[in-house]
């Protein structure tokens, strides 16, 4: 199957118990495949953003966001044009760094990269590390060579460069 | 006013018009009952107690597509809710306005595995508009009207609401709901965009050949009047989709009935032929259409529907108008007019009534196995009961013989399980609909094996003195599957032969009803006959033979040429 770009949903949602299970129920049910999803709360009460990356073809994921915006809590969705969007993940890594040599090699990719170092143990690092996917895949890479002994990441968040956006002033709007 | 909250659930559906409930009570579900008591005794609600929740689910489902309402069922927790299972995912594939009231275990038990607890809200949310839990009495007026407002607005469907035991038992202070909002739901005005107007009559104009497809959305938008209206203008012919009979009459000379994989052959060829295809209320099912890539590849394709989801799903198409079906078929027509449209007899008509003659003489034919031959018995059927008469279907061969050669008269008088396919629906939902239209005649066209599947409602139905008259095509086979495995599996007929079924005549009996047997059409004539104005329900079985194939077909994934006529 072709790999299609990296395409971003934002979703402003009604903060309601099972929301998100409907999303992520619909998105299982219509054999969507998505790359990353998040969730976290806005500017407003009660309103969670949702955060979708995937790479399906633009029509399979003009009918995701379709499908989306039957349920009822979705307030407003919409694509992002990731030329035109900012978007971060965050990344916690745990390299395995026993020998002085290798932690100073580790520290220079950390300085490079703008990335920190939140925990030190004797034998390992816990490296925090935040950017576009590219970037943080390219860091992965070069920890690879040390020893990743484990990872996290928060999946993709995302907004609108400039004056766009996706928000919502009257909760009826969609 | 100072109400328990299983009052208070009485009272909102009171305020929502509800007149019938079909439903089982259970160990959740006591308090509600109890608070129904009076109502049912003082005739202000009628109860229809079922034998099983599948079956008070398609009731419901009968209901509402008889009388164009909503229909009401209701069953306790765990194993009550799952068995409205079936139903719910047949109105929700149908897209029928049906709420469905399930019980659940008291507040503090949930989560905790209790005795007849089941997910229900989990279970049911991704084959309903919306499933909503009540966690407390307060919520009941709102929701309930939440409820019917999303079951019966904009695409129909329907809406489950769980209602833990406590909750009935907590008081609360009544008043009517005001209107409700539910999140970013709109109701739609339903009126089509101008430009996306403008932009399909520019398509019709152009058009050489154009066709109608008309699908069940023409029915729940009760458009017919406008449909015909456009399709007499143009003129176009008019294919309809399973859910779309009874969109136009069936005798109207622009009429070529069903399409699809068992579609009659005018309406296939004419969807092959035609440079421009209407598609209202449809949704370009593969049953309909049976090659996805190919269907429509040489015609440019206007597809109207509410749901703006349905654009561009299954197909591309070249101009969308995302509107309620009467609206939009209504403004083609008026634009038409405005521009002085003359309507002409083309090239096109006579290609149309060339392919009706052409396919008349199949299906005027009365060859074929046994002694009954099911499509006259479709047209013995046809010629006995009045035009307003409701007709509902099991599914298989019954439904498709019953979709290809009973002709529909009027809309909301072919009811069958379109989507979901769901066998056994028919009986129930002829209940259902009897239930909604006391005063019409509601005939069953069955199958032994679908029948089979919700027989016990017959107790039901003498019970509660609904008089509808079930047809069981009895052929001792699950016939439709045996006839892919002969068509496609070399007659190897893995565990399609019933082999013994009971003796319907008196089966129906044993409950109470009527049960005929027939052998030849006279008899079969004078059954019906008689059935019409009946006052008990009647069972008339119907033996036809098991090697009866529903022919034309169109194997699955080919085009809509491809079809075969002899098996």
């Amino acid at each position: 199957m072709a790999e299609y770009e990296l395409r971003i949903i934002s979703a402003l949602v009604e903060d309601r118990p099972g929301v998100l299970f409907k999303v992520t129920s619909l998105i299982r049910r219509r054999g969507f495949n998505i790359a990353t999803i998040t969730v976290g709360s806005t500017e407003k009460d009660k309103i969670s953003r949702i955060t979708i990356t995937t790479r399906g073809n633009p029509a399979v994921v003009e009918q995701l966001v379709k499908q989306l915006s039957k349920i009822p809590e979705v307030l407003k969705i919409s694509e992002l044009d990731p030329d035109d969007s900012a978007f971060r993940e965050l990344a916690l890594i745990k390299v395995s760094a026993v020998e002085s040599l290798k932690r100073s090699d580790i520290l220079n990719y950390i300085n490079i990269f703008r990335a920190r170092v939140i925990d030190v143990s004797k034998d390992s690092l816990v490296i925090e590390v935040v950017g576009q996917p590219k970037k943080i895949q390219a860091f992965l890479d070069l920890m690879k060579g040390f020893g990743i002994i484990e990872m996290a990441k928060t999946g993709i968040v995302a907004l609108s460069r400039g004056a766009k956006s996706t928000s919502v002033s009257d909760p009826t709007a969609k | 006013m100072r109400l328990s909250g299983a009052k208070a659930v009485v009272e909102a559906l009171k305020d929502e018009k509800v007149e019938v409930i079909f439903g089982i009570p259970g160990g959740s579900t006591i308090p509600f009952y109890d608070a129904l008591y009076e109502c049912l005794e003082g005739g202000d609600l009628r109860h229809i107690l079922a034998r099983h929740e599948q079956c008070a689910a398609h009731m419901a489902d009968g209901y509402a597509r008889a009388k164009g309402i909503p229909g009401v069922c209701t069953a306790t927790s765990g194993p009550g809710a799952t068995n409205l299972v079936t139903g719910i995912a047949v109105a929700h594939m149908d897209s029928s306005p049906v709420v469905a009231i399930t019980g659940q275990v008291s507040r503090s038990l949930i989560g905790k595995d209790a005795f007849q607890e089941a997910d229900i809200v989990g279970i049911a949310t991704p084959i309903t508009k919306y499933a909503f839990q009540i966690t407390k009495a307060s919520e009941i007026p709102d929701t309930v009207r939440a409820a019917f407002m999303l079951a019966n607005t904009n695409r129909k469907g329907p809406v489950l609401l769980d209602i833990p035991k406590d909750v009935f038992y907590e008081e609360v202070d009544y008043m009517e709901a005001e209107k409700v909002r539910i999140g970013g739901y709109v109701i739609k005005s339903g009126e089509p965009h101008p430009y996306s107007i403008k932009r399909a009559v520019g398509l019709m104009l152009e058009s050489e050949r154009p066709l109608i497809i008309a699908g069940g959305g023409v029915v729940a938008s009760n458009a017919m009047a406008e449909l015909v209206r456009l399709a007499e203008l143009m003129p176009a012919p008019v294919a309809t989709t399973l859910m779309g009979k009874g969109a136009i009459p069936e005798i109207h000379p622009l009429s070529l009935g069903m399409m699809g994989m068992h579609g009659r052959g005018e309406a296939n060829m004419a969807a092959e032929e035609a440079d421009l295809l209407i598609a209202v209320g449809m949704r370009f099912n593969d049953r309909t259409v049976g090659s996805m890539e190919k269907f429509g590849e040489n015609a440019k394709i206007i597809h109207i529907d509410i749901d703006p989801a349905e654009i561009g799903k299954n197909l591309g198409v070249d101009v969308p108008i995302v509107a309620d079906a009467r609206k939009a078929l209504a403004a083609l027509a008026n634009r038409l007019i405005e521009m002085g449209i003359k309507k002409k007899e083309n090239e096109w008509s006579k290609r149309i009534a060339e392919l009706k003659e052409k396919y008349s003489e199949f299906y005027n034919s009365d060859e074929g196995k046994g002694s009954l031959i099911p499509k006259r018995i479709m047209k013995i059927l046809r010629s006995c009961i009045p035009d307003r008469s409701i007709v509902t279907t099991g599914v298989g061969q019954n439904q498709m013989w019953a979709a290809l050669h009973f002709q529909v008269l009027e809309p909301r008088t072919f009811i069958t399980s379109g989507g979901l396919g769901a066998m056994g629906f028919g009986f129930p939902a002829s209940l259902g609909a009897k239930v909604a239209c006391p005063d019409r005649p509601v005939f069953n066209i069955d199958g032994d094996g679908s029948f089979l599947m919700t027989e016990q409602d017959l107790a039901t139905a003498v019970v509660e003195n609904i008089p509808t008259v079930t047809l069981v095509m009895d052929n001792r086979v699950l016939g439709m599957v045996r006839q892919w495995q002969c068509m496609f599996c070399d007659k190897r007929y893995s565990e399609t032969d019933l082999g013994k079924v009971p003796d319907f005549a008196k089966l129906a009996e044993a409950y109470g009803a009527e049960g005929i047997r027939v052998e030849t059409y006279s008899e079969l004539e004078t059954a019906i006959r008689r059935s019409v104005g009946a006052e008990v329900p009647i069972v008339i079985d119907v033996p036809v033979s098991r090697d009866e194939k529903v022919l034309p077909m169109v194997p699955p994934g080919k085009t809509l040429r491809e079809v075969v006529w002899f098996g």
